[in-house]
C-alpha cells in the first residue's frame, strides 16, 4: 500500500503537508472567506427582497380588501338611506292625500249639509205656501157653494187639520 | 510500473514525483502527481465559484448551481450548531468542496486521454491533515468559548453519580478517536472503491489473455459490475465528502454549544 510505505520516502510526507497546506490554503482564503460571503450575502439579499415583496404583496391584498369592505359598507349605508327616503317620501305623500281628502270631505259634508238645510227650508216655506194656498182656496169654494163666509183662520186651521191628518 | 500483462490494483495510489522545489529541516519539499491534481481541484473549484459572483438577482444556471452547494452546506451549518455556526462555514465549505473536487476529479476517466488520474483523497497523508485541522479547531473553539469548562464534554447530562469513574473515560477515547475515524473514512472509503475498479478491470485483462470464450464470460460481467460500482463510486465521493464536513459540523457544534 502505497499509501503507508512512501511515508518512508524523505520526500512524500513534507511535500503531501506542504501542497495540502498551499492548496487548501488558497481554498480557504480565496474562496471560503472571498467568494462565499459575497454569494451567501446575494442569497440572503434576494431571501430579503422575496420577503419584502411577500410582504408588500400582503400588506396591499389587506389594503384591497379593506377599501372594498368600506365601499360595500358605504353601498349598503347609501342603499339603506335612499330606501328611507322613498319610504319618507311615501309616508308623507299618503299623509299628505289623507289630509286633502279629509278636508275635501269636510267641505263636501258642509256643502251638503248646507244644501240639506236649504232643501228643508224651501220645504216648509212651501208647505206654508201650501197651507195659505188651500186655506184661501177652501174658503173661496166655501163661499161659492153656500155662500158661508169663512174666516181666514178657520179656513186654515181646517185645512192645518186635513193636511197634517 | 507492473509486470506486462499483469495489473497492480494498488500502483495507482503511488505519489510520483514530479520534480524536486527545495529542503525543509532535512526534508526534501517535492511537486508530485498528487500536488499537481491538488491544484487542478482548487483552481477549478475557483472557476466554478466564479460562476456564482455574477451576484443576480434572479440568477442564472450556474449562479443557481454554486448558490445550491453554498446553501446546502449554510443551511447544514445552521441546522447543526445555529446561527453562530454561520461563522465557521467558510471553512466546513471549503473542506467539503475541496473533499468533492480531489473525490470527483480521482473517478473523472482521465485515462482515456492518456492523463494518469490521482485520487488525493486516497491518501492517509492528506485526509489526515485535514482531519487534524479540523479536530484542532474544534480544540481551540472549545477551549476559547468556554475554558477548561470545556472539559465538561465528557460528562454528558443525565450521567448518574456512581458512574462518574467510567463515562469520563469512555467519552474521553471517544473524543480522541475523532481525528482517527475522520480521516480513516475518508482515505479508507477512496482505497477501497478505487481498488475494486481496478480488480475487476484486471479481471477483462487477464480473462480476455486467457481465450475469447473466457474473456467474454468473464469480461462482460465484470464490465456491467464495473458500470454499476463507478455510479456507486460517484455517490461514495458524495457522501463521503459530505460526511467528513457534516461530523466536522457536528464537532464544532459540542464546541459551540457545550451542553
Amino acid at each position: 500500500m502505497p499509501q503507508i510505505s512512501q511515508f518512508a520516502e524523505n520526500w512524500y510526507a513534507a511535500s503531501q503537508i506542504f501542497w495540502v497546506l498551499l492548496t487548501f490554503g488558497f481554498v480557504f482564503f480565496v474562496i471560503g472567506r472571498g467568494m462565499l460571503p459575497k454569494i451567501e450575502a446575494t442569497v440572503d439579499a434576494r431571501d430579503r427582497k422575496v420577503a419584502d415583496d411577500l410582504a408588500a404583496a400582503k400588506a396591499a391584498h389587506a389594503a384591497a380588501d379593506a377599501l372594498e369592505e368600506s365601499y360595500r359598507q358605504q353601498g349598503d349605508a347609501s342603499r339603506a338611506a335612499a330606501q328611507k327616503a322613498v319610504a319618507d317620501a311615501k309616508d308623507k305623500a299618503a299623509k299628505d292625500a289623507e289630509k286633502r281628502l279629509a278636508k275635501v270631505d269636510a267641505e263636501l259634508a258642509e256643502k251638503l249639509a248646507a244644501a240639506e238645510a236649504d232643501v228643508s227650508a224651501a220645504r216648509t216655506s212651501a208647505m206654508a205656501e201650501i197651507e195659505s194656498v188651500a186655506a184661501e182656496a177652501a174658503s173661496d169654494l166655501v163661499a161659492r157653494l153656500s155662500g158661508v163666509k169663512v174666516g181666514a183662520a178657520d179656513a186654515r186651521s181646517a185645512v192645518k187639520a186635513v193636511l197634517h191628518g | 510500473m507492473a509486470d506486462q500483462g499483469k495489473v497492480d490494483p494498488m500502483h495507482q495510489f503511488e505519489v510520483q514525483k514530479m520534480f524536486d522545489m527545495f529542503h525543509v529541516g532535512g526534508h526534501e519539499v517535492a511537486f508530485t502527481t498528487s500536488a499537481l491534481w491538488m491544484i487542478v481541484a482548487g483552481v477549478l473549484l475557483w472557476v466554478f465559484m466564479i460562476g456564482g459572483m455574477k451576484r443576480q438577482l434572479v440568477p442564472g444556471r450556474w449562479q443557481v448551481a454554486v448558490e445550491g452547494f453554498t446553501g446546502f452546506i449554510s443551511s447544514m451549518m445552521n441546522a447543526n450548531i445555529g446561527p453562530e455556526g454561520r461563522k465557521y462555514t467558510p471553512y466546513v465549505f471549503s473542506l467539503f468542496m475541496f473533499i468533492l473536487m480531489l473525490n470527483i476529479l480521482g473517478l473523472a476517466p482521465f485515462g482515456l486521454f492518456g492523463v494518469h488520474p490521482f485520487t488525493v483523497t486516497s491518501h492517509f497523508a492528506i485526509t489526515g491533515f485535514l482531519a487534524i485541522l479540523s479536530f484542532s479547531i474544534v480544540l481551540i473553539v472549545g477551549f476559547w468559548r468556554h475554558g477548561l469548562h470545556f472539559f465538561s464534554l465528557f460528562v454528558p447530562h443525565g450521567t448518574p453519580w456512581w458512574l462518574l469513574w467510567l463515562i469520563p473515560a469512555i467519552e474521553l477515547v471517544s473524543f480522541m478517536v475523532r481525528p482517527f475515524s475522520l480521516a480513516l473514512r475518508l482515505f479508507v472509503a477512496m482505497t477501497a472503491g478505487h481498488v475494486l475498479m481496478k480488480v475487476f478491470a484486471s479481471f477483462i485483462i487477464d480473462g480476455l489473455a486467457a481465450g475469447p470464450a473466457i474473456g467474454l464470460g468473464v469480461g462482460i460481467p465484470s464490465m456491467a459490475l464495473m458500470v454499476g460500482i463507478s455510479g456507486l463510486e460517484l455517490l461514495v465521493a458524495g457522501i463521503q465528502a459530505y460526511v467528513f464536513a457534516l461530523l466536522t459540523s457536528l464537532y464544532l457544534n459540542d464546541a459551540i454549544n457545550l451542553h
